[in-house]
C-alpha cells in the first residue's frame, strides 16, 4: 500500500502538549518537513523559546537548546558563530520575539546572522494564560486588556515583517499563515526557503507564521481560523517582505 | 624563563584567554574593562577566532550560552552594571551545566555608580546575582600576573566542573600595568559528550536545558549540581598566607585591597605588631580552612574591603565567630590608604 502521509523524521515520538486546535503542531510539522526535505537533521541545532513552544526541544529530533525568554536569536548567534557548518534555527512566539526579545531580533537581522527564525504570531501570550501581546490587535480582549486593547493607552501592535524589511541586513522576510490548506502549503515553501537560504550562506531568514490560539481567544478551533482570516490577516498581510536574492535577480 | 612583557591587567586577561584556546568572545563596551574587547577585536580575526560586539550585555551572555552549549571555549567580560544585566544568562548557564568564563572588572555601585575601582560585587559574585540555586567559581586576582594565570585556570575549572568561572577583578588591576610572563598555558581537555554539534544521525539528540517542570526532577538536578559544588569546595579553594606564622592579628583582603594591606602589615611589623594576611584567591569556594585554623591562633581579624563590608560575613562564618572581626573599608571607588589599614591594625592590637 502506498504511504500518502507520515510523520516527518525530524519530529520525535513525544506527544505534543499543545491545546486541542492549536496550530503549533502544524508549524512544527512544517519545520520538520523542511529539515527532512533538505536532509539536514544530523547537522541542525534548534533553539526553543520561552512560551508555549518552550518544550520544542522534546519534539524536534535534532540537537536542541532551551533559550532564555526572547534571547533565542542571541543564543543562536553564539551557536552559529562556533559551528558555522551547522544549521541553526529558532522557533519563537510573539511575546518572546517581538516584546522581550525585540533587540535580539533586530540586531540578529541587522547583522544578517546566517540563521533561520520561525516566528509564530498568534496575537496573545498563550503559556501564561492569555495576556496582551505586542501583536494583539487594536480592541482585542485579553486578560491584561480586559476592555480591549486601547492603542492610546498601550500603543499599536507591531508589524515585525514590515519593520525588519526596512533593514539592509536580512536576506529573507516573509509572512505566511496556517489557517487553510492553501496557506499551509505556501507556508511550507517559505519555511523551506528560509532553511535553504542558510544552507547557501545567504543569511538571516525569518518566516512569520500567523497562527491561532483558540484556547486563549475563547473560540472554537474553527472560529479561531476564521478570525485569522477576518481580523488577523488584514492587519498582518501575507507576503514576501524582503528577498534580497530575488530582488538582485530581478534587477539583472 | 618565559619572556616578561609589560601589560595592562585587562589586556593580560585577553591574551591569557587566547593562550588558553579561547577563540570566541562576545561583549559589550563598558568602562573600566573595554581594553579586553578592544584586544579581542584586534586579535581574533587574525587567528581565526570570533570577536562579536553584541547589542547589549544581555545578548552577549546569551551568545556565550549558545557558544558554550556547543562545547566551545567562550568568554565575555563586563563591569558591574553590565554584570547585573548578564545575571539572567549566568543563571541559565548554571541551570544548563555548561562551562563559560565571565570577567567582572568591578566599578563602584549601586546603580550607575561610578567608574572607579570597587569590590562591591562580592555578594553578587559569590552568592549569585541571578535567580535560583547555583554557584560560580569566583577568582580574585591581585596582580596583572594573576589576571593572566587565573584566566587560564578559570577556563580549565569551568570545563572540569561544567560551570561559570568568574574573574572578579577591579578597576585598579584592570587598568594598571605590570611586567608579567606567560608560562605555557596548561590547557586541560575534557570530553563534552553533551555538546550541541549535530547528531550526524549517529546518536540521540542532545538537549541543553534548564527547564524541569516536575519538581522532583528539578530537585534531583539541583542536588546533583550541589554534589559537584561540594567537590569544588573540597578541592579548589586557593589562598595566600603572608606573615601568618606568628601572627596575633589576621588581616583578610583580596584583590587590590590585599596589596594595600601588605604595605600596612610591613609597617605594623616595624612597630612590633604581630600581624599577617590571609588573601582569598578563590572567593567561592571561600578558603574556610586557613581562616578556621587562624581563629585558634589570632586574637582578632580585620576585613579590608573596597565596599561597605561584604566579605566580612564570610570571614565571620569561616571563623565561626570565635574572634572579633572588624571592617576597614572605603567605598564608591575610593581605595583605603596603607595608613588607614595600619590604624585599623593598631586599634586591633589595642583590643579596640
Amino acid at each position: 500500500m502506498a504511504v500518502v502521509f507520515e510523520k516527518p523524521k525530524a519530529l520525535t515520538d513525544t506527544p505534543l502538549h499543545y491545546c486541542p486546535g492549536c496550530p503549533h503542531g502544524i508549524i512544527h510539522r512544517l519545520v520538520a518537513q523542511a529539515i527532512d526535505d533538505l536532509g539536514i537533521e544530523g547537522k541542525t541545532i534548534g533553539v526553543a523559546p520561552v512560551g508555549c513552544a518552550v518544550m520544542a526541544y522534546d519534539y524536534f529530533a535534532c540537537d536542541m537548546i532551551e533559550a532564555a525568554h526572547g534571547r533565542a536569536p542571541a543564543t543562536a548567534t553564539g551557536i552559529k558563530r562556533c559551528k558555522p557548518d551547522n544549521i541553526v534555527f529558532t522557533y519563537q512566539g510573539d511575546g518572546d520575539l517581538a516584546s522581550i526579545g525585540m533587540a535580539e531580533t533586530v540586531h540578529a537581522a541587522a547583522r544578517n546572522e546566517n540563521i533561520t527564525i520561525i516566528f509564530v504570531n498568534n496575537a496573545i501570550y498563550g503559556m501564561t494564560g492569555g495576556q496582551m501581546a505586542p501583536t494583539s490587535l487594536p480592541g482585542q480582549v485579553t486578560q491584561t486588556s480586559p476592555y480591549g486593547r486601547d492603542v492610546n493607552h498601550c500603543g499599536w501592535p507591531i508589524k515585525v515583517c514590515e519593520m525588519l524589511s526596512t533593514l539592509e541586513g536580512p536576506e529573507y522576510i516573509a509572512r505566511v499563515a496556517v489557517n487553510n490548506v492553501k496557506n499551509v502549503n505556501q507556508a511550507r515553501k517559505a519555511i523551506k526557503k528560509a532553511f535553504e537560504n542558510q544552507i547557501n550562506g545567504k543569511g538571516f531568514s525569518l518566516v512569520e507564521v500567523v497562527s491561532a490560539c483558540p484556547t486563549n481567544w475563547g473560540m472554537t478551533p474553527q472560529k479561531a481560523l476564521e478570525w485569522v482570516e477576518s481580523d488577523m490577516l488584514p492587519y498582518y498581510p501575507i507576503g514576501v517582505y524582503k528577498d534580497r536574492s530575488a530582488e538582485k535577480e530581478a534587477a539583472k | 624563563m618565559a619572556e616578561r612583557v609589560l601589560m595592562k591587567g585587562n589586556e593580560a586577561i585577553a591574551e591569557a584567554a587566547i593562550r588558553a584556546g579561547c577563540r570566541h568572545y562576545f561583549g559589550y563596551p563598558i568602562t573600566p574593562q573595554t581594553e579586553i574587547a578592544a584586544y579581542m577585536a584586534k586579535k581574533m580575526p587574525k587567528i581565526g577566532g570570533v570577536f562579536l560586539q553584541a547589542e547589549s550585555e544581555i545578548a552577549s551572555i546569551n551568545m556565550v550560552y549558545g557558544a558554550a552549549a556547543t562545547g566551545t571555549r567562550v568568554m565575555t567580560s563586563s563591569s558591574s552594571p553590565g554584570i547585573s544585566l548578564k545575571s539572567e544568562g549566568l543563571s541559565y548557564i548554571a541551570g544548563s551545566d555548561v562551562p563559560a568564563l565571565v570577567v567582572n572588572v568591578q566599578r563602584g555601585g549601586p546603580g550607575l555608580g561610578g567608574i572607579q575601582p570597587s569590590q562591591s560585587d562580592y555578594f553578587q559574585a559569590t552568592k549569585g546575582g541571578g535567580h535560583g540555586d547555583y554557584r560560580m567559581i569566583v577568582l580574585a586576582p591581585a596582580s596583572v600576573q594573576e589576571m593572566a594565570s587565573l584566566t587560564i585556570k578559570g577556563f580549565n575549572l569551568a570545563d572540569k566542573y561544567l560551570m561559570t568561572s568568574m574573574i572578579l577583578a577591579d578597576g585598579t588591576i584592570g587598568q594598571m600595568m605590570e611586567p608579567i610572563s606567560f608560562e605555557d598555558a596548561e590547557i586541560e581537555n575534557y570530553e563534552k559528550p553533551w555538546a550541541l554539534t549535530g547528531t550526524e544521525g549517529k546518536r540521540k539528540h542532545n538537549i541543553v536545558n534548564s527547564l524541569y517542570l516536575k519538581p522532583d526532577e528539578l530537585e534531583k538536578k539541583n542536588f546533583e549540581r550541589y554534589e559537584r559544588y561540594k567537590i569544588v569546595e573540597e578541592n579548589e579553594p586557593m589562598w595566600e598566607e603572608y606573615m601568618m606564622e606568628d601572627a596575633e592579628i589576621c588581616v583578610v583582603a583580596f584583590g587590590i585591597a590585599s596589596r594595600v594591606a601588605k604595605n600596612a602589615i610591613v609597617a605594623a611589623r616595624a612597630e612590633g605588631i604581630k600581624v599577617g594576611l590571609i588573601r582569598p584567591i578563590t572567593l567561592w569556594p571561600f578558603p574556610v580552612k586557613p581562616l578556621k585554623a587562624a581563629a585558634d591562633q589570632v586574637k582578632s581579624f580585620i576585613s579590608v574591603e573596597l565596599n561597605m563590608g561584604q566579605m566580612i560575613e564570610d570571614v565571620r562564618l569561616a571563623t565561626e565567630c570565635k574572634r572579633p572581626v572588624t571592617l576597614c573599608n572605603r567605598s564608591g571607588g575610593m581605595i583605603p590608604s596603607p595608613e588607614q589599614v595600619l590604624d585599623a591594625i593598631r586599634n586591633a592590637q589595642k583590643g579596640e
